[in-house]
């Protein structure tokens, strides 16, 4: 069983450093949005969560692709990997999105074209996990896993311009100030910094996880082995 | 010289006509089976026309609800029988091992998925052919539109083309009476929201420049997602 690479172990260090760093940043460094007050400064990890989101889905469909061309059982892993993280983060950010909305929105939900497009998108990592737990041969599981990352990731894009479509000739006021669709707030610079430094730590953090993850699979693929090879 | 070269293009035509003559053959099994056992499209009809029923109830549909809901209850119809379909289809290949006689034919993988799905297709026109004049009759409202029969054609090619892949692939897993729903309608969900919206226009009698975007994303949708299924299907019958 192979140690753990060290440079993961410094990528560990980083990655927390840099979250702590970018935690202060938001409370202390960038300053309180004159209209929207404090609430505001959950844009920072809402926007980077939701980016981190849309890069695991990205990184599971290109593996996917990788995947069918060269059926190396790494890039099954990393796809997975991908699919899990990209998850967790997209429900980050829905959530993280919800609480910034009841102040501002005044309500916790609309069916804003962002809103529905990153809805959709965690039912279409929820059917790929459902889709891996019903197959137990691990070759097609990874087959099916790959087509699936492949066809789901395509569609997002037309998702998102068909819930657009729908609002331009449908326009739907749900009587609130809504603002714009990137926030009606102007960026000052130090904003500007903490928000690309967020976007910067969640990348790490995408990475970072990204390998503990694969080198899961991997063990846990060892462990397999072993057992098997205990068994006969 | 160039005589040489010019032979081995003219003999291309060859492998094509192999490549339809087997997708026919496959569309043509599935009818004949059809044909014989009626089972397939009996139950899609019986069940669009109960969810029909449902919906009369659940929506209350007098005539002013009726004018701008008329769209969406057609295609969620359409899209729950069209599962039913999907499904059914796919697990009679499963059932005896008969995809796997499929698969040993010495034809080309994609030439079994456009025979499927073209079969699919057909199935579905054919519930929706005869759901449209009942609801029309059942709700006196005339629903032969040549636009709206193009939004149908339109969205089911897409339905299809994706729900014949992915029903491939639902069909060999644990799971698989539950499975193709939750896999196929978060991926067909533009479709969805393109035919609902272009036929709620023509039903509603909107100027064509309104309904265009939506018969351009249709389109759009079927070309990306036939050639992407096209392209992957080897991969999820492979053994």
């Amino acid at each position: 069983m192979e140690p753990k690479p060290r440079l993961l172990t410094l990528l560990d260090i980083v990655t927390v450093l840099m979250l702590i760093i970018a935690t202060a940043m938001v409370f202390f460094y960038a300053p309180m949005e004159a209209v929207m007050g404090n609430v505001q400064r959950v844009f920072y990890f809402h926007v980077a969560a939701g980016w981190v989101g849309m890069l695991g889905f990205l990184v599971a469909a290109v593996a996917g692709v990788i995947y069918l061309i060269t059926s190396g059982q790494k890039w099954d892993r990393v796809g997975l990997a991908a699919v899990e993280i990209g998850m967790v983060f997209a429900l980050i950010n829905v959530v993280t999105g919800s609480i910034w909305a009841r102040p501002i929105w005044n309500t916790w939900w609309t069916w804003d074209p962002r809103l529905t497009t990153a809805t959709i998108m965690l039912l279409i990592y929820a059917a790929y996990l459902l889709l891996r737990q019903g197959l137990d041969d691990p070759d097609r599981r990874a087959r099916f896993g790959a087509v699936y990352a492949i066809v789901g990731f395509l569609s997002v894009p037309l998702t998102f311009f068909s819930a657009r479509l729908f609002r331009t000739i449908h326009p739907v006021v749900v009587g609130t100030n809504q603002p714009g669709a990137t926030g009606a707030f102007d960026m000052t610079p130090i904003m500007l910094q903490t928000f690309l430094f967020s976007l910067l730590t969640f990348t790490f953090i995408f990475i970072d996880l990204l390998w503990h993850r694969v080198r899961l699979g991997k063990l846990a693929d060892q462990v397999e082995q072993m057992k098997l090879k205990a068994t006969i | 010289m160039t005589e040489d070269v010019s032979q081995p293009l003219v003999a291309t035509p060859k492998p094509a006509a192999g490549f339809l003559r087997a997708m026919l053959a496959v569309v043509w099994k599935d009818m004949a089976a059809e044909l014989r056992s009626r089972e397939l499209l009996s139950a899609m009809l019986v069940f669009a026309l109960l969810v029909i029923l449902i919906f009369n109830f659940a929506l209350e549909l007098d005539t002013k609800t009726r004018s701008t809901v008329t769209a969406g209850v057609l295609w969620v119809t359409f899209a729950f029988a069209g599962t039913l379909g999907l499904n059914r289809s796919m697990a009679m290949e499963k059932d005896r091992g008969c995809l796997d006689g499929l698969l040993l034919a010495p034809v080309d993988r994609s030439a079994i998925y456009f025979g499927k799905a073209i079969g699919n297709l057909i199935f579905m026109l054919i519930v929706e052919i005869i759901v449209l004049p009942v609801y029309s009759v059942l709700y006196n409202t005339n629903l032969f539109n040549p636009g709206l029969l193009l939004v149908i054609l339109l969205g089911s090619i897409g339905y299809v083309a994706v729900g014949t892949l992915l029903s491939s692939m639902a069909v060999q897993t644990r799971t698989r009476d539950v499975l193709l729903p939750i896999l196929l309608f978060p991926v067909v969900i533009p479709v969805f929201i393109a035919a609902v919206k272009a036929s709620s226009g023509f039903l509603q009698g909107i100027e064509m420049a309104e309904i265009q975007p939506w018969l351009t994303l249709l389109v759009v949708y079927d070309v990306i997602f036939t050639a992407v299924a096209f392209m992957v299907f080897d991969y999820v019958v492979e053994e």
